[in-house]
């Protein structure tokens, strides 16, 4: 069992059995839903992941991209006549070149100056889609037409299934494929370069890489990841506010990163399914549920800096080793 | 022909002259060693010389094309490679892993290969990874290879920034105070791994405080005090040249520096 594997394909094994095995603790149906929600906020974690964890730039402003994301599927069909998914497409494209029109300028700056810069992206994509009210519905948001997933199995595969399995078992195949590419990247060539700005980036211009090509690199697939993320959230949803473009949901996505540890895939993963499926949880507890949140977050921070799985990977280490 | 010119280079930092009209050539394959007393400007010259400051003043040639202002990464293209006095090393990677950034330049493959993990873009990762493995061997770190940077001993890494400097294929290699903090032992090494590269064409710039070291590899000695050229010549010249013994030791350490400069 034990022979060895890549910790790539390590990695996608494990990821592929819990998606396959998770749907055998369900207490009931709803959980399907928890579980959509999980994948579809892993997908935006994991380009966070690749921006945070591998190339070392921070983002405060991803939810934006999330926001461009989810309004070409509301928009797409209605005005352009898109299939959903070519809307998702679209929106992806679209995020995509803002990025890297954006990125130029922007990813000049360092540190607190590039969380500000970020933050002020993505809360003008915000505004945008929270005032141009006729083409956005505003602050009331708007309705989005589904992928009709469940009618497509009825029709192909000829029996009946509740929308929210189907989409459990549609997310997380998504998820996997989002996860396969980020992974891939790692020990890639472009890969080392994202990681070793993380470190140093005068010497990664030493032995030539074009920093400022990298990081754009590096912020455009986020963009990317999180407009998916965002798109993906519209059609489960069937219905989308400007909220999904908000600054606290930028953070969101930041703090699930870190909480989970940012360097890895599985550590956002695990991040990202920590704070969605806690709230949940949290609910018995119900005046005390941000308190409780707060409190999980802090003590994660204090006492595994790392994030959750890396802290979780050395201690198991520390006694594997006697 | 000439691999490197430097002609007229000077830099200040608001005001304050840190190296003023500074002249020298270097040969492929030569050893040519900056000494000086600490502030001296060794460290600023290299940063000029690499396009990490721009000077103020004077140019910078690389095989007859003016690289003044040049960017580190197209100068790595050019074959200028360097290792740094602080160490730069990619602290969460593996000492393997640093060495194959090294390679970056003869790796590079679209974004989209990569990500899909194409035949291509792993053929190119086996590649860069048997050529780091043998710069780790050279330096003595095969042991090491997959060691995270930030466990391993100040001396390894410093043989392991000159194995990701090597890995440019670089003509002219910048090295920067590469034996400070080495046991003897270690020292030993790095000189003899110096004088190896050297044989294979390719020139190294030395800084060095190690005045054993530097007498005993150098072809050729530059020193500097306070951003200016003290004196240039031979090894055996320099450690007898007044000037450069008064920079050391002051006035009155003749006979001591004398000794100690052999």
């Amino acid at each position: 069992m034990t022979a060895y594997l890549p910790p790539r394909v390590r990695a996608l094994i494990i990821l592929t059995i819990l998606i396959a095995l998770a749907p055998m603790l369900f207490p009931s149906s709803f959980y399907y839903r928890v579980g959509t929600l999980i994948f579809i906020n892993s997908i935006a974690v994991i380009g966070l992941v690749i921006l945070i964890g591998y190339a070392g730039q921070i983002s405060l402003g991803h939810a934006g991209f999330s926001g461009i994301g989810a309004y070409a599927c509301a928009l797409g069909p209605v005005h352009l006549g898109l299939h959903p998914f070519a809307s998702l497409i679209l929106g992806a494209v679209v995020s995509a070149l803002l990025a890297w029109f954006v990125g130029r300028p922007i990813l000049r700056l360092k540190g607190h100056y590039l969380a500000v810069a970020t933050l002020g992206l993505g809360m003008l994509i915000s505004m945008v889609l929270t005032n141009e009210t006729q083409l956005t519905g505003g602050p009331d948001g708007m309705a989005v037409e589904g992928l009709g997933l469940a009618k497509a199995v009825r029709e192909t595969l000829g029996f009946k299934v509740k929308t929210s399995v189907v989409w459990y078992w549609f997310g997380g195949g998504m998820l996997l494929i989002g996860a396969w590419l980020a992974l891939n990247l790692y020990n890639s060539p472009t890969g080392r370069v994202l990681r070793s700005l993380h470190d140093s980036e005068i010497a990664a211009k030493t032995v030539g890489a074009d920093v400022a090509r990298y990081k754009l690199v590096a912020f455009v697939i986020s963009a990317a990841y999180a407009s998916v993320a965002g798109s993906l959230l519209a059609l489960f949803n069937r219905f989308i506010t400007p909220d999904i473009a908000s600054f606290l949901h930028s953070v969101e996505l930041v703090t699930m990163t870190v909480l989970g540890g940012a360097g890895s895939v599985l550590g956002g993963i695990a991040g990202a399914t920590l704070l969605t499926a806690l709230p949940q949880v949290l609910t018995m507890f119900h005046e005390y549920e941000h308190v409780m949140l707060g409190l999980i977050m802090m003590l994660v921070m204090i006492f595994m800096r790392d994030g959750l799985l890396p802290t979780l990977r050395k201690l198991m280490l520390r006694r594997a080793i006697p | 022909m000439t691999l490197l010119s430097v002609i007229g280079l000077g830099i200040d930092f608001g005001g304050i002259t840190a190296v003023n009209a500074l002249d020298f050539d270097v040969q492929p394959g030569e050893i040519v060693s900056i000494i000086g007393p600490n502030g001296a400007g060794k460290t600023t010259l290299f940063n000029m010389i690499s396009g990490i400051y721009q000077p103020s003043r004077g140019h910078v040639v690389l095989e007859g094309r003016d690289v003044t202002d040049m960017e580190p990464h197209k100068l790595a293209e050019r074959g200028m490679s360097r290792t740094f006095q602080n160490l730069q090393s990619f602290d969460q990677m593996t000492a393997l892993e640093n060495v194959m950034v090294g390679c970056h330049m003869s790796e590079r493959s679209p974004i989209w290969a990569d990500l899909l993990r194409l035949p291509s873009s792993s053929r190119r990762n086996r590649q860069t990874q048997e050529k780091a493995m043998a710069l780790l061997e050279r330096v003595h770190l095969v042991k090491a290879a997959h060691m995270e940077a930030s466990s391993l001993s100040y001396g390894a890494l410093k043989r392991i920034d000159i194995a990701r400097a090597l890995a440019c294929d670089p003509k002219i290699l910048l090295l920067d105070e590469p034996a400070a903090g080495c046991n003897a032992v270690e020292t030993e090494e790095i000189d003899e791994l110096i004088a190896e590269i050297a044989k294979e064409g390719v020139a190294i710039l030395l800084v060095e405080h190690d005045m054993k070291l530097v007498m005993k590899i150098s072809d050729h000695v530059i020193a500097l005090n306070y951003g200016e050229k003290l004196a240039e010549g031979k090894p055996s010249e320099i450690s007898r040249d007044p000037k450069v013994v008064e920079a050391y030791l002051g006035s009155h350490g003749g006979k001591e520096a004398a000794h100690a400069l052999g």
